[in-house]
């Protein structure tokens, strides 16, 4: 146990820095920060100053080296656009996101988890059939159009939750949450449910498919010959064996949840490290751009360490 | 049981259980009964446990579900139950999971899993079938003693003639859903009325006596004939030097790793074939017998090259087997060694047609190109008995022996001079069984093929091998003369291994073709 996550910590280091390095290679074509800190008038005088100043002049390995020396004491650089320090803006913002991103991720486990296996048991049943047809239309419509409509629905026509941003937030040492207020929970609902569709309705369609596999297994036939109810043989049989598929695929799906923020920050204006990505693009702000990459590799990395872990609570045979 | 599962369903007839009618009850109703007054036993005892419970956890569960006792009540007597089927330290086994168990402490477990509501009936289907011969008789033993101990009712379903013969005190024989014969099993075994149970105890291999063929007495157009004359007509002449051995095998050693670790010195390994040394001569059929986890089918991987050796020698006419350096040695080779696995079910690429997983050897050894390949693989259909129209389909078209033929034409496909045969009717049916020996014996008696006949079953090896090595924990107990070992073993083990055979004594001699 013990060599396998010696392993798989020097695993998830590599996997960072090579993530970082793709991503400052590519920095250098996205455009020149310059330009949009100067303005027009600027002399070539000034440009040279400040392109030296930034260390832009450099070789990007150089950079990249510089980079990542900073990022291990924590130091991410200055934001060319806001400047202060990126670290500070990320902090910031990350409250927003991990709340949204937790919320929807919850939706999306319980809603998959139970309408999985009701759709699993019940499978000639008419309720089944009916949610593996709409599930359908949750897989295949893209994100931003889910929201566009419940935009639409809740808010524009039936005036029952707000449109855009977190409503009020309580700022709890550094920390501001929107669970606390009614206002807050209220505007966490359409955003949650928009990023959170696709996930629940494939993490839905993987948990049935498994648990029909399940089913089928000698050891659930064994099961009923015993005489165990249907209660015990569905959910504590059954279910615990369909747990390790579904658990690889949620733990990418979360990651994704957190990536796919984007659009749904967009859609909503959500006040979060997504929406903060995006003007940080179009402003070429490369400090900000690094550190949210950086971010979500390491969110990536870290729940699929946990994913493993959890393979070993679940599986008594991978102990040995 | 009241399990069938849809679009199955009960057409007609009923059941009774103690005089009252059980058929057609509702499913609550059938639960009550089922695990409590009647349980089962399955076939497999890897796949029949829940691997992420508890064995303790899977048996309180069944004790409460049906007894109505406290956990701590039902885990006493949980642990009872395992002290009862024969497993030792039964307060530790009980927190332990199944993947911790062998095959036959597990097939314990589930006896005891079927005893937990003290049941009136057990319906055991084939419950030894995927147990070594010595556990086999074990759990065997289990089973008799529990029906005089509780006065269960036991019936037992199985395609095994020996274990009918040794356990049960009456049968009755079924033959496409229907039942052809049903007495007591002494006057069905020694006096068969129909001609299928005819044919089923003529296919069942002696222990005693070497037949020539095994007697096919037809029965239901079951009977496909192989064409081993029209084989032999373009089998390559193969020059044999007389009295040197084919394959010889020295010192041979392979282990593996069973926990890794960082530090190169701290990986722990087990030597699965230790030290193991023996010749086989041309023509020869040479058998190796020993219960699973004696080291044979690793022996007969490394052999054919599918596991490098860690120590020791092996050659075949005359050169080094596994010498990385002789390219055309290699080639040749693997082209004159083939092997026949055991389970027809996965050793055939479900999405390979037939055509090609016979041509595949072919092409690899470009031994013939275009349309001669089409034509070998036709032949070779023809041969086995399988038909040109074979080659087209795919290997779940095929039933469990016509699979295995499958394997022996694309064994055959290369020409080769010495075939594995890594227990290649284990998986079979009794009179199917027959069938694949006796083109295994035809092949080495046409075509002068050498073998390595691996397998636990006694009785075969007596009526395949000319001489037989006894492999334990990885090593060679002794070698023999066929008749000699049987006659005269050497080693206490070997005896032992012979007293587990099935008593056929009673079993009728009709139609049988002695040597």
């Amino acid at each position: 146990m013990f060599s396998f996550l010696v392993r798989r910590f020097l695993q998830a280091g590599l996997v960072l820095l090579i993530v970082g390095f793709v991503a400052f290679s590519m920095f250098n074509f996205v455009g020149d920060p310059i330009d949009n800190m100067l303005g027009q008038e600027a002399s070539q005088a000034d440009i040279e100053r400040l392109r030296s100043v930034l260390g832009l002049d450099q070789p990007f390995v150089v950079q990249y080296w510089k980079f990542l020396i900073n990022a291990l004491d924590g130091n991410f650089g200055i934001s060319y656009r806001q400047g202060r320090p990126v670290a500070e803006i990320i902090a910031e913002r990350a409250p927003a996101t991990l709340e949204l991103a937790a919320v929807s991720g919850l939706f999306a486990i319980t809603g998959g988890i139970v309408l999985g296996i009701f759709t699993a048991i019940r499978r000639e049943g008419f309720l089944a059939n009916f949610i593996m047809t709409v599930s359908l239309i949750g897989v295949s419509l893209p994100t931003f159009l889910i929201g566009i409509l419940l935009i639409y629905l809740f808010s524009v026509e039936l005036d029952w939750l707000p449109s855009f941003g977190r409503g009020e937030v309580v700022d709890i040492g550094g920390w501001s949450t929107g669970f606390l207020t009614a206002s807050g929970l209220k505007a966490l609902i359409l955003p949650s449910i928009t990023l959170g569709l696709f996930q629940m309705t494939l993490i839905m369609r993987l948990v049935r498919s498994e648990m029909l596999e399940v089913l089928r297994q000698d050891y659930i036939r064994f099961a009923r010959a015993r005489g165990l109810s249907e209660r015990a043989i569905n959910f504590r049989h059954a279910l615990k064996n369909t747990l390790v598929p579904v658990i690889t695929v949620t733990g990418l799906q979360l990651g994704s949840i957190i990536a796919f923020a984007i659009i749904t920050e967009t859609v909503f204006q959500w006040p979060g490290v997504g929406l903060l990505f995006i003007n940080a693009v179009q402003f070429v702000d490369i400090p900000v751009m690094a550190a949210y990459l950086i971010l979500i590799s390491v969110m990536f990395v870290a729940i699929n360490l946990l994913v493993d872990v959890l393979y070993v609570a679940i599986d008594p045979r991978l102990r040995s | 049981m009241g399990l069938l599962e849809r679009p199955g369903y009960v057409a007609g007839g009923e059941i009774s259980f103690k005089s009252e009618l059980t058929s057609g009850l509702d499913a609550d109703a059938m639960r009550k009964l089922r695990g409590k007054k009647i349980s089962m036993i399955f076939q497999d005892p890897l796949t029949s446990l829940n691997p992420l419970l508890t064995v303790g956890a899977q048996l309180t569960e069944t004790i409460v579900a049906h007894l109505k006792m406290s956990q701590a009540d039902a885990r006493e007597r949980a642990r009872d139950l395992l002290d009862r089927v024969g497993i030792t330290d039964a307060e530790a086994r009980l927190d332990q999971y199944p993947h911790q168990f062998s095959g036959g402490m597990r097939q314990r477990v589930v006896i005891a899993l079927a005893l937990c509501s003290e049941p009136d009936v057990i319906i055991a289907d084939e419950p030894t079938t995927a147990l070594d011969v010595a556990v086999q008789a074990q759990i065997l033993d289990l089973i008799k003693e529990l029906t005089v101990e509780r006065q269960v009712g036991v019936i037992l379903i199985t395609h095994d003639m020996g274990v009918i013969s040794d356990t049960t005190d009456r049968v009755t024989v079924m033959y496409m859903g229907e039942v052809v014969e049903s007495g007591p099993t002494l006057q069905v075994m020694g006096k068969p009325q129909h001609e299928y149970t005819k044919s089923l105890i003529a296919a069942v291999p002696r222990p005693q006596v070497k037949l020539k063929r095994f007697s096919q007495i037809s029965y239901g157009g079951r009977e496909t004939r192989f064409a081993i004359e029209d084989l032999s007509r373009n089998w390559p002449e193969y020059s044999n030097q007389p009295g040197k051995p084919l394959l010889s095998v020295s010192n041979l050693k392979k282990r593996f790793p069973i926990s890794r670790s960082i530090i190169p010195g701290r990986t722990k390994w087990l030597t699965v074939v230790d030290d193991v040394s023996f010749d086989i001569m041309p023509g020869e059929v040479f058998g190796v017998v020993g219960e699973s986890g004696s080291g044979k089918s690793t022996l007969a991987r490394v052999i054919s090259g599918l596991h490098d050796l860690d120590d020791g020698k092996v050659m075949f006419d005359g050169n080094v087997v596994n010498d990385p350096s002789d390219r055309e040695a290699q080639d040749r080779f693997r082209r004159e060694i083939q092997m026949i696995f055991q389970d027809p079910f996965s050793s055939l690429n479900p999405r390979m047609r037939v055509m090609d997983i016979i041509a595949e050897p072919i092409r690899h050894h470009k031994l013939l190109v275009g349309g001669n390949i089409k034509q070998r693989v036709d032949e070779l259909l023809d041969q086995v008995g399988l038909g040109t129209s074979a080659a087209a389909k795919f290997p779940h078209e095929f039933s469990g022996g016509q699979r295995q033929r499958i394997s022996i034409a694309r064994a055959l496909a290369t020409q080769p001079r010495f075939l594995i045969c890594d227990e290649p009717t284990s998986a079979l049916d009794v009179s199917i069984q027959a069938q694949i020996l006796n083109i295994l014996k035809d092949l080495q008696e046409y075509l002068g093929l050498t073998m390595l006949f691996i397998s636990h079953d006694m009785p075969v090896v007596r009526q395949m091998c000319d001489r037989v090595a006894v492999m334990r924990g990885g090593k060679l107990l002794e070698v023999q003369k066929t008749d000699d070992l049987f006659e005269n073993p050497q080693t206490a083990y070997t005896r032992e291994l012979l007293d587990l055979m099935p008593h056929l004594d009673g079993l009728s001699q009709e139609g049988l073709e002695l040597q």
